[in-house]
Parts: C-alpha cells; structure tokens; sequence
C-alpha cells in the first residue's frame, strides 16, 4: 500500500500475515471444502425444486472427486501442502493442512460419496427429499473434508460438528420410530465423545498455547514433564475411539447404522468412522506421540478385543444391516493396529485397510439396500433364493464378502497380511493371532450371508433342493435397477482392482504413514522453518 | 396473547427491532454487535410477529421459506470468502475498498459481506425453529 493511503495499516502486517500471492493451485487445499459447502447451500435455497437437487449434488460431487485428486496429485509430487484462511499465520490464524493421509482419505471418500448417490434416486422417497436428504448430504461431505484436510485441532473439531449434526438429519430423515431410537443413541454417545474431545482441546491449549496442528507437534516434543500431555493424549484417545465405534465404546453402531435408508447407512460406514480413525491416527501418532506409550497396551488390547468383538457380533447377528455393522466394527480393530503399534509396517497396514474398507463397506451396505428392496426385509432367517434370482449380483456380493473377510486375492488380503507381518516384527503374536482368528471369525460370519441370503433356495422352512423366489420381488423400472445395481458393481471393480493392484493404495498408504512418523518434517513444511 | 393492545403494538415493534438488527449488525465491525446477534434480534422480530398475527402471516410477509434465507446467508458468506480467489490471496482474506458515496467514504469490505451472510444465516435458521414452535402450539 502506497504511504499517502489514508488505510494503510501502522505496523508492519508482514509479521503477522502471508503476503505471497496465492496461486490456484494454492486453492485446492480449500476448495474440497467450499465446493461442497457452496453446493449445500444453493441446495438449501432451492429446497422446494426437489428435480434439480439430484443434479446438483451429482454436479458437486464429481467436481469435488476432481479436485480432490488434483489434489492429492499435488501432495504426492510436493509433500504437505498449507493455506492460512484470511492470509493470518498461525497462532492467529486457522491453517488448512493436507498431508498424505488427509489427502488419500478425502478422495476415497469423495470417490465414495459420488458412487453411493446415484442409488438415492430409487431408494430415498419423496418426503425425505423435501426433508433435505440432498442438502444434509452436501454439509456431511463439507464436515467429512474439512475434518480430513484442516490443520488447526480446534477446526477439526468444528468439522466434526458440521458432519454430527448433518448424520443427525440424514438418520432422522424417515421419522420412523426405529431411526428415532438409533438417533438419540447415536447423537448421545457422540456428543459424550465431542464433549471430551473439547475439553482435550482446551486442555491442549492451555498447556501448549497452540492449535495449530505442526506447532503442537513440535512443541509436544520440547515440552517438559510436568506438562499434562498424556492426560491429554488419553482424552484424544478416548472421544476418537468412541467416534470409531472400538470396543468398548461400540455399541452405539449397531444400534443405529441400519435404521436410515440404505444409502444413507452406506455412506456412515464408508465414512463417519473412517474420520474417527482418521483423527486417531493423526492425534495420537504424528502430534502426540512421544505421549502416547503410556497406552500402547491398551490401544493394543483394545485394537485386538475390537476384531474379536466385532466378528464374533457379526456371527450372531441376524438382521443383514445389523451384521454388517458389526464387521465395520471389527475391521476398526484392525484400524487401530497402527495407532497401537505405531510401526511404519503397521501404519501402513491401517491406513491400507481403511482405504479398501471405506468401498469394501460402502458397497456391501449398497447390496443389502438391494436385497432389502427385493426381499422387503434385512431379516436373514427369511431371506434366501438370491442366487437362483440375480446369479451375477451374487457373484459380485461374494467377491465384497471375500474382501471383508480379507481372502485373497482381494483388497482386504493385503492390509491384514501386512498388519500380520508387522505385529510379528513388533514382538506382538498376541495381535497377529487377533488379526488371524478374527479373519477366521469374519470368514465364518460372511459364509452365513452368503448361505442364508443367496445359497438356499429360499427363505427358512424350505425344503432341500426346492427353490422358492416368492420373496423375491423384481425391480421392473430398468433405470432403478441401474442405479440400485450399478454403485455396487463400481465399487467391487475398485475392490478387485486394489486386490490385483496393491501397490497404487499401498504406496500411498506407506507414504501416508511415513509422513505420519516425521513431525518435524510435517513442522518444517507448514510452519517454513524448522522445529525450535 | 390475541389482545387488541399487542396486535396493535406488535408490528410497530417488529419494524423496530427489524430496524435495530440491521443497525447491530452493522456497527459490529469495530464495536460490539455483528451479524449473530443482529440476526437473533431478527428472528425474535419475526417470532414476535408470528405470536401476534399468527404464523401463516409471518410466511406470507417473508415471501421466501426461512430456510432459505438461512441458505442464501451460507452463499453469501461463502461467496465473500472466494472473492479473494481474483486477488490472489488466501481464502477468506478481508478485502477493503472504500468508494465515495455522495461525498461520504463508504467502507466496503469482504468481512462485512460475510457478516451478512452469517446475519442471514442466523435469521432464517432460528426464524424456521420459532415459527415450527409457534405452528405446533396452533398459532394464535
């Protein structure tokens, strides 16, 4: 500004704000976010004209898609990427922060969102359209990606906001009494869990004076004893774990996961819980982990009780939704080997696994929105007859049975053969036995889908060799068994490519990991100078 | 509530404290004030209104659903942080430019933008809770 401006500031500006001129490409770090919280928003004002939400929101999806992987290209080629909202540096300022595995979890989850919608044109109604289905699904979006790229602890907490209350609008969508009940179960345990996540954060702020996520990184390193941190880290530990649904802290999941419509329960176990072990991953390893062996062996028993849990769940189950709930359980476990060994192997492993089940997920709840539409019920007991009915559906359904159980050679073989191998390295074969008989048990349970809902003949009660397809309605609109059938045969190509192909997502995943167990180097990047 | 002295009283309030929210908000830059509170004063203005003359009038006067309104507040908002994407700085920095208006400098400014769409924001949304309120209780 020139020295005769009447608005020129008295002190030097340059202390305090980035003065570089931000390029495009600077843009990216914080259009994931503006692109779907500008789509909610024309959606929001244009809620009555129920025909353009659909467009809309594939529109904004498919944009957010491409600029995600933009994105993502970018962190691969240059590492960290920072952009301080309103040019104010940290600690003034909020940094949005995207690393690796900020990166690789939003375009998964971005890939996700876009393939599960286009079953929302068949499977939400009427009234939960004008209830807002579409807006509330653009806010979660805008909360799933802020949470995955922001680099400010507070922010992320209000992204975690801004998703919580969206899935409190798309579980009560279809005010039926059942998604009332699983709501105020689901809404109640979460905001028990944000509640210690913000008192952590105060926690964190008084003792470090700092939010910013590279500054707490290295000022938790140089802080000294006296400093409550691994209180800190234990809250952190807790509230995320709740959010990621590990055992004990679980139980709100199956509760609640199978009473919204099935697009909706797809998108949460693709989704919600991923961000919960998102935030653990990036908490407990590259912020405070110097803190966080105090609870290595509670992380580790609980990353092994959680597996077991989880599978031994799914085997009791017998509602299809029910079941699958509990396999997302269970694959948390397997989640949380890396926060609890905190190995590159194992990072590596995790990250690799969540990525595979946030499609692995996504698509088996799509298919049992296909079953359930066919057979008008989720109940296992009176399923049956769905291989005489739809052979290739089936075929593509076991192939996601296969990977949730991590059979090979599809996507979840990989992971769980790394996080094996890693346990082993680590001197813990307690886990590596949980990761195997867990497979075993997860093995056991997708069998029982498989010969309940698409083996026999038909529903219990029929006898051997008879085949019975009364339960089993046809969709007659073509276009609805697209858009129903469609998503699920997407994902399962993605799930087979990642089992032929495991290096694209394992490389990233190791890079994610790696970027994970360097804070300085993380500091250096976004802070531009080197850790005091 | 249905008394001849507050239906009579309630809309001469309502465009006075309609008037005061904009005032509120404006003057929040430097003091205090802003677009949260100016917009809560709005939608007790409109809450008022739907107590004394019954919300179907209240959705009438406002033409465009409350949620709406709470929608355009979140474009607005958003609009007025991309503005500087053309100026090459950060997302959301505040940008000023303070034209002349017949001879009195008018400060015009990203932040204040915002301001307004948090002012939107907050009306419709706590404006669409007020009136669902009223609505349930069988209005007037």
């Amino acid at each position: 500004m020139a020295a005769s401006d009447p608005h020129a500031p008295a002190v030097d500006l340059a202390v305090a704000m980035v003065t570089a001129p931000s390029t495009a490409s600077d843009w990216l770090i914080v259009l994931p976010v503006v692109v779907p919280l500008v789509t909610g928003a024309i959606l929001v004002m244009v809620r009555h004209a129920t025909h353009l939400h659909r467009p809309l929101t594939a529109l904004g999806l498919a944009l957010l898609f491409g600029i995600d992987l933009m994105l993502l290209g970018r962190v691969v080629a240059e590492g960290p990427l920072t952009m301080m909202m309103g040019a104010w540096k940290p600690p003034f300022g909020i940094a949005f922060t995207v690393d690796l595995l900020g990166a690789t979890f939003a375009t998964t989850a971005a890939f996700v969102a876009l393939v599960a919608t286009a079953t929302a044109g068949p499977a939400i109604n009427t009234a939960e359209r004008r209830y807002g289905f579409y807006p509330f699904l653009m806010l979660l979006m805008t909360g799933v990606t802020g949470a995955f790229l922001t680099g400010d602890i507070f922010n992320l907490y209000v992204w975690f906001e801004v998703l919580l209350i969206s899935s409190f609008g798309l579980l009560v969508l279809g005010s039926e009494k059942a998604q009332i009940d699983g709501t105020v179960k689901y809404g109640l345990l979460n905001l028990v869990a944000t509640t210690f996540f913000l008192i952590g954060v105060g926690l964190l702020y008084g003792t470090l004076g700092t939010l910013n996520m590279a500054d707490i990184a290295a000022k938790a390193r140089a802080a000294g004893p006296e400093a409550p941190l691994v209180t800190i880290a234990g809250l952190f530990i807790f509230a995320f774990a709740m959010k990621a649904a590990a055992f004990p802290l679980n139980f709100w999941l199956p509760a609640s996961y199978h009473t919204p419509t099935a697009t909706v329960s797809a998108l949460f176990a693709g989704l919600l819980t991923k961000v919960g072990v998102y935030a653990l991953l990036k908490v407990t390893v590259l912020l405070l982990g110097n803190q966080t062996g105090a609870y290595t062996d509670l992380l580790v028993v609980m990353a092994a009780a959680t597996m077991i849990v989880g599978a031994l769940g799914a085997i009791a189950g017998s509602d299809l939704r029910r079941i699958l709930g509990w396999l997302v359980i269970s694959g948390i476990g397997s989640m949380l080997i890396g926060v609890a060994v905190g190995s590159p192997g194992a990072l590596t492993g995790s990250i690799f696994y969540a990525v595979q089940s946030m499609l692995v997920m996504t698509a088996l709840y799509l298919a049992a929105g296909v079953v359930e539409a066919r057979a008008g019920t989720g109940d296992v007991r009176r399923l049956g007859g769905f291989y005489a009915a739809a052979p290739l559906f089936s075929g593509v359904v076991l192939v996601l049975l296969f990977a949730v159980a991590g059979l090979p050679p599809f996507s979840g073989f990989w992971p769980k053969a790394i996080l094996v191998e890693s346990s082993l390295a680590v001197d813990r074969p307690g886990l590596a036995a949980a990761v195997l008989v867990s497979g075993f048990l997860q093995t056991l349970a997708v069998g029982r889908i498989w010969l309940y809902v698409f083996w026999r003949g038909g529903p219990e009660g029929t006898p051997d060799g008879a085949i019975d397809l009364s339960g089993v309605r046809v969709i007659e609109n073509p276009a609805d068994r697209v858009a129903l059938v469609g998503p699920v045969i997407v994902l399962t190509a993605a799930v087979v490519l990642i089992g032929l192909v495991p290096t694209a997502i394992g490389g990233l995943a190791e890079g994610a990991a790696s970027g994970l167990l360097d804070p300085a180097g993380f500091t250096a990047r976004v802070l531009g100078a080197p850790a005091p | 509530m249905n008394t001849i002295i507050f239906r009579t009283v309630s809309p001469v309030l309502v465009a006075l404290t309609l008037l005061f929210s904009a005032f509120v908000t404006l003057r929040g830059h430097n003091e205090p004030g802003g677009g949260f509170i100016g917009g809560l004063i709005a939608a007790s203005a409109f809450a008022l209104y739907g107590l004394s003359h019954g919300v179907p009038t209240v959705r009438r006067a406002l033409r465009f659903h409350p949620m709406e309104i709470a929608g355009f507040g979140l474009l607005l908002a958003g609009g007025a942080g991309l503005l500087s994407i053309v100026f090459a700085r950060p997302f959301l920095t505040g940008l000023w430019t303070f034209p002349s208006v017949l001879g009195v400098e008018v400060a015009l400014s990203t932040p204040l933008f915002f301001d307004l769409g948090v002012y939107f924001v907050v009306t419709g949304t706590m404006t669409s809770i007020a009136l669902a309120l009223e609505a349930r209780e069988g209005g007037v």
